[in-house]
């Protein structure tokens, strides 16, 4: 056994305090050690994108990332994408538009589409597409995913 | 002013599940924690087939944090695990034990388990088990002679038989015979949340808990009470959110009776959670088949007889569903067509492989792939157009209702309903058919290998034998309505509600709906065979309406005014030949017959009350798809272009949910047509243990599809005419691609083995 080290997630802007062994997983522990059960396993080899996280800003795998490589870092998970009470464009368009079923991988279309388009306001419909094959969904076949994040999108975006 | 009343039924109202789903708020399998709590992991055999000489587990004992470790010979009173639908003394041997005992027949096998205070923990000990084998050569393929699977019993486990008329007579009269050898791939469900089973024992209340349940929770509750050896009341499962089923989560397999049996013995909760890896060589496989099937038929394309003779690659064992699978195969197989004769007859046989079982539209992706092959051929040899083949062969809906003498699920085939080339047509006119045959011979005269291919099947839904559910209106005017049925992610509670919404007269987002729950009903037979909003949404139906009633009664006392005189509009009972009139809530009416109420006079206490549909007969849906594909003859890529599929459901409560059942349903058959197989090396090595190596479709793979959903057919066996939205999406897909390929490169009859993946399809084009 790995001797366990003390570590500070920032997660939705909130400070855990934890204490983990180094192998541990950014999954496990946001899971785990600070409660936010909403950030989902499916593969925990980088394919599958239910993990999906953001890390400054940008979508990350979170099964791929040891948690003490997150510290000082800036998280947000599903849950802090919206305060409680209210939700976020994507949340809303993937109810419009019956994104998901399940739901099992929804967490993480919901980070990977709100960190691309927050880099990416302006996104094609084609690198959209290519941006949201990088995960899976086994029940929606996608479609409704993708109409969902380009409603949100066209909603989230500035008005010029 | 008139009362306006609320259309529910019909309507795509959005989901009642996903608020908490969209905010992470949902709780899987893995959100479920207890105190205390054990966390397992399961020693799997790394050999495809082997004696098991001795296992070592000493040096797992003493790693840190373990509390036990066990194989075979720790549990020796757990029996192994029982087919669901009752015994079948004959196949008994070949039903898979909680641990191995003697031998080990497949990789993945458990053979022993590991407990420890954390998972990761429990995986290092896990390690650290040494597993003795003496490895003896694999069986690999269901159509090869079969082997031992142990002493005096050959891995030929049965051979399942159907059919009626002269086949033999007609193949001596035919005009032409046509003969193919079709092979379905090995694939699967493969949700993406991995399994899950967390037990806890309470001893205050001698309850035995299982959490993680899905798809048929009172099944296998039953089920565990008798391996066990508790009552039904002291055995409880909870379903909680679900990452999907498609077949094959909610049956019970080795890690739940495991996960019981510690929480009994320790006296301390048990958790399992499944990796990936597990999955792909633990969770049941589906599909694999050979066919050799033949067609007598007529000069006019007319067929006389079928004969098939197929092979079933069953994997290691025998679990929950038996010989189901080949058993429907062989019932569901003849689909839309008058089949004046037909034999089928299936061997099921054992090879080293993961068992397998359901995979939505279990049969049906296969058979209809098969059939049609065989119409498409028949319609080569004669040089017919296949469309005709159809009209000539095709059931019409003036022979409605059509029994056949076969069976599916242990009922006898008896379609329902339907106008299956009306379907067609009106697909192939929506396709623009002609249209698009023309543009595509074009393209293909420029060089481009593009072709269109279709499918046409009938689909079977709504297994009973019954379904009972609790309406009940509480003072304030919240309905809960409680069932024996599962949600796998489909939208069994927002359609559920729907059906409450419009029969009682309330809103649809007042009604929270009760699914999985053990000890909330006493019985349930939970959601599969796309039976969900067929037998709960009718038995949901029959409760309202008989709650209605029951409201309408006390009302009809309390605002001095005749039954009939009243409508429930919102929540509020109203006067119908008086708008605006004097009105009073359902709440309201609950709380004058509460159980302490002094108006409640002779009413039977609460408003609320059970309903139960019985059907004797399930019910028959039909699709067709139609495709068109381009193939890349430099790489055997195949792009779908274009999409259609035709669907009569009878009757939609939600068509956006159907649509998203279709829609998901054609992806996953886009995998099993074009990419996913579990595969293995000749030692029975699997080789698809990662999701790089099963290759799932991604949203770039997944072309947008048309649905043209109709509701021509409803069914006439419950009191909405609804006929199951679960399979359809799926059923046709292998067969309508592998048409299209055949048609883009000019090779009719060519595909004949699922999934036509690159390598295969290169290997066809290189062929002259």
């Amino acid at each position: 056994m790995t001797a366990k080290s003390d570590l500070t997630l920032t997660v939705n802007g909130e400070r855990h305090a934890i204490r983990v062994e180094p192998r541990r997983t950014l999954a496990d522990a946001l899971r785990e050690d600070c409660g936010l059960t909403g950030t989902h396993l499916g593969c925990e080899h980088g394919v599958c994108g239910a993990c999906t996280v953001l890390v400054d800003g940008e979508p990350v795998r979170s099964c791929l990332m040891f948690a003490v490589q997150a510290a000082g870092k800036d998280i947000r998970t599903v849950e802090g994408l919206a305060p409680r009470g209210s939700l976020h464009p994507l949340q809303q368009a993937f109810i419009d538009h019956h994104g998901l079923q399940c739901g099992f991988c929804t967490p993480g279309f919901l980070m990977l589409a709100a960190g691309v388009l927050a880099g990416q306001p302006d996104i094609s419909d084609d690198e959209l597409l290519d941006v949201l094959s990088s995960n899976l969904c086994r029940c929606t076949g996608y479609e409704n995913i993708v109409k969902a994040v380009r409603a949100a999108a066209d909603k989230m975006r500035p008005a010029r | 002013m008139t009362v306006e009343k609320l259309r529910v039924i019909g309507q795509p109202l959005p989901r009642l599940e996903d608020p908490p789903l969209v905010t992470g708020r949902g709780r899987y399998a893995a959100d479920i924690s207890f105190p205390r709590q054990l966390c397992m992991r399961v020693v799997r055999s790394t050999f495809a087939h082997g004696r098991l000489k001795g296992i070592d587990t000493s040096a797992a004992k003493a790693a840190a944090g373990v509390f036990a470790v066990w194989t075979a010979a720790d549990i020796p009173d757990l029996s192994p695990i029982d087919f669901r639908e009752g015994k079948i003394e004959r196949l008994e041997p070949f039903r898979q034990p909680v641990l191995a005992r003697d031998r080990v027949r497949y990789v993945g096998e458990p053979v022993a388990v590991v407990f420890a205070d954390d998972a990761y923990l429990a995986e290092d000990a896990a390690d650290l088990v040494t597993v003795d084998i003496d490895e003896l050569p694999p069986l690999l393929t269901a159509d090869a002679p079969p082997g031992e699977f142990d002493a005096g019993r050959s891995t030929a486990a049965d051979v399942v038989k159907q059919g009626y008329g002269d086949v033999d007579a007609a193949f001596r009269r035919a005009h032409t015979v046509v003969e193919l050898d079709l092979r379905i791939g090995r694939h699967s469900g493969v949700p993406l949340e991995t399994r899950g089973a967390i037990a806890r024992y309470d001893a205050g209340r001698d309850v035995l808990e299982l959490h993680g349940a899905a798809k048929v929770p009172h099944r296998n509750r039953e089920a565990l009470a008798r391996m066990f050896g508790r009552p039904l009341a002291g055995v409880h499962l909870y379903e909680g959110h679900v990452g999907g089923g498609f077949g094959i989560r909610g049956e019970l397999y080795p890690e739940d009776v495991l996960v019981c049996a510690a929480a009994l013995r320790f006296g301390r909760p048990v958790k399992w959670i499944e990796d990936r890896h597990e999955h792909l060589v633990a969770a049941n496989h589906s599909r694999q088949q050979r066919h050799r099937i033949k067609a007598a038929v007529d000069a006019d394309g007319q067929i006389l007889a079928i004969d098939d003779e197929f092979f079933h690659d069953q994997g290691a064992y025998l679990r929950t569903h038996a010989i189901r699978v080949p058993h429907m195969t062989c019932g569901i197989l003849p689909g839309p067509y008058r089949v004046p004769a037909y034999r089928a007859v299936g061997h099921v046989r054992l090879t080293n492989k993961t068992p397998a079982a359901t995979y939505r539209a279990p049969g049906r992706y296969e058979t209809t792939f098969v059939r049609e092959r065989l119409a498409d051929a028949v319609a080569a040899k004669l040089g017919l157009d296949a469309v005709e083949v159809r009209r000539r062969n095709a059931i019409t809906k003036a022979e409605m209702p059509y029994a056949r003498p076969l069976e599916a699920l242990g009922e006898e085939i008896d379609y329902d309903s339907g106008d299956y080339m009306g379907l067609l047509d009106a697909a192939l006119t929506r396709f623009e058919w002609t249209k698009t045959q023309a543009g595509l011979t074009r393209r293909r005269a420029a060089g481009e290998a593009v072709g269109a291919g279709f499918a046409l099947f009938v689909e079977k839904a709504g297994l009973g034998p019954t379904d009972g559910v609790r309406v009940t209106v509480d003072p304030h005017g919240f309905v809960e309505v409680v069932t024996g049925s599962s949600s796998v992610g489909q939208g069994v509670e927002t359609v559920v509600a729907q059906i409450c919404a419009e029969t009682l007269g309330v809103d649809y987002r007042r009604i929270r709906v009760v699914h999985g729950r053990t000890e909330m009903i006493e019985y349930g037979i939970g959601a599969h065979a796309s039976r969900a909003t067929v037998m709960t949404g009718s038995a949901t139906h029959v409760a309202a309406t008989k709650l209605r009633e029951k409201a309408l009664a006390v009302a009809s006392e309390l605002m001095q005014a005749p039954a009939d005189t009243l409508d429930i509009v919102d929540g509020m009972v109203v006067r119908r030949d008086r708008p605006g009139g004097p009105s009073m809530s359902l709440g309201e009416i609950a709380r004058k017959i509460a159980p302490t109420s002094k108006t409640r006079g002779a009413h039977e206490p609460g408003l609320s009350v059970t309903g139960w549909f019985d059907s004797e007969h399930q019910v028959y849906p039909y699709g067709a798809h139609l495709a068109v594909v381009r193939v890349d003859r430099d790489t055997g890529a195949v792009a779908v272009e274009r999409y259609l599929a035709a669907y009569d459901i009878g009757r939609a409560i939600n068509p956006m949910l159907v649509k998203g059942q279709i829609v998901g349903g054609f992806a996953q058959g886009l995998g099993g047509a074009l990419y996913e197989e579990f595969r293995y090396d000749a030692r029975g090595e699997p080789l698809s243990v990662t999701f790089a190596d099963y290759l799932m479709p991604t949203a770039r793979e997944v072309p947008r599809i048309d649905i043209m959903l109709t509701e021509d057919a409803p069914s006439p066996r419950n009191p909405l005419g609804i006929k199951g939205a679960g399979e359809s999406g799926i059923t046709g897909v292998g067969a309508a691609i592998a048409s299209a390929i055949d048609a883009a490169i000019g090779k009719p009859g060519a595909i004949t083995e699922l999934p036509v993946t690159p390598q295969r399809l290169k290997d066809i084009l290189s062929r002259a």
